[in-house]
């Protein structure tokens, strides 16, 4: 989190009004937890006052048995053909994406 | 709530003070023209510094055609134990190893008595090995030219899996008392990992343990994982992880 601040901070002058966060649901990371750590690495920075939005990305793989791609909720879960075999495609994200400036 | 700015549904005080360029009260899911300003793309990874890194070490590395190989397993997993005797085994190799702990240097200490070179990191209040650590880990110890670099990490089963260190490869190594269904518990660093050294088989006729079980379920989420069972206490399938590791190596 603190690298996210500095990335901000090191490229954008304007105040801050949302920082927004793309997390993929099988990124093994808490939201709740990047909140709170958004939270304290902000104070006394430029984004103290700034908005944290969290994206939620849903995953999806690509079975390499039968090509079907397919929503994924859980990395245990197979593919409806059964196969494990399976390329995640999507889920695993952990991106700043975007920020609003006022 | 407003997805786009997290503003409420109702007429409300932002910390901050602002025109916004949309009246509040709204309850839609929507696409409005919504101002606070101009949106500024970023489209950089959280874990981007330290990634950066890992990718530079990862080239250093290839080029001196050492072979970095990261152990990620839960505290008591008998990750020391297997390198204590994999270090014997593999007399003939030369290999350097770094060892992540939260605190003390009992680990380095007990490397170190097989008279190999070994670094000790405390990473305090930290839960895992980063890419800086081992940066400065390897301006220390210097390894030679095609050599095996061990490096295990701090005693845990999450967060090692998010951090590329620059490795050749992830290995877990879970020990059979940790139960047959660890791998669908902690999936992350199962998919991460290239091998998985099941420890302490020695133990199994004392145990209710399905060890078939423990390998079908970490092939749900890694299904090329390589899988090693061994004994470090008694040297029972060693050979067959030895072996890997030689043509790992060349």
């Amino acid at each position: 989190m603190e690298s996210v601040v500095d990335t901000i901070v090191d490229r954008i002058s304007d105040p801050i009004a949302v920082v927004r966060l793309e997390i993929g649901k099988l990124a093994g990371v808490d939201v709740e937890a990047l909140r709170f750590c958004f939270g304290v690495c902000t104070q006394g920075t430029g984004l103290a006052d700034a908005t944290l939005d969290i994206v939620a990305i849903d995953g999806r793989a690509r079975c390499r048995s039968c090509g079907a791609e397919f929503a994924l909720r859980s990395l245990a879960a197979p593919c409806a053909c059964g196969s494990f075999e399976r390329e995640v495609v999507a889920g695993h994200e952990l991106r700043l994406k975007e920020v609003e400036v006022y | 709530m407003c997805r786009t700015c997290g503003c409420d549904e109702h007429e409300h005080e932002h910390a901050h003070a602002h025109d916004h360029g949309h009246g509040h009260g709204h309850d839609h899911d929507h696409d409005h023209d919504h101002d606070h300003g101009r949106t500024i793309a970023l489209e950089t990874r959280l874990l981007a510094r330290n990634d950066r890194l890992a990718s530079e070490l990862r080239e250093r590395l290839v080029r001196a055609r050492i072979v970095a190989l990261n152990l990620i397993g839960a505290p008591g997993a008998g990750k020391t134990a297997l390198l204590e005797a994999t270090l014997r085994r593999l007399h003939d190799v030369p290999i350097t190893v770094i060892e992540g702990d939260q605190a003390t240097d009992h680990d380095a200490q007990r490397i170190a008595a097989t008279g190999r070179p070994v670094i000790q990191v405390n990473t305090g209040a930290g839960c895992h090995l980063d890419a800086t650590m081992i940066e400065r880990g390897l301006a220390q110890l210097a390894p030679d030219a095609r050599s095996l670099l061990f490096i295990e990490n701090v005693g845990n089963l999450v967060c090692p899996a998010l951090f590329d260190l620059g490795e050749h490869a992830k290995i877990v190594v879970m020990s059979v008392t940790e139960g047959e269904d660890k791998p669908l518990k902690y999936p992350h660093v199962f998919q991460a990992a290239a091998a998985l050294v099941l420890t302490k088989t020695d133990l199994v006729p004392h145990l209710d343990v399905d060890v078939e079980l423990i390998i079908a379920n970490a092939r749900k989420i890694q299904p090329e994982l390589q899988v090693f069972p061994v004994s470090s206490r008694r040297g029972d399938g060693l050979g067959d992880w030895c072996g890997w590791l030689r043509a790992v190596r060349s």
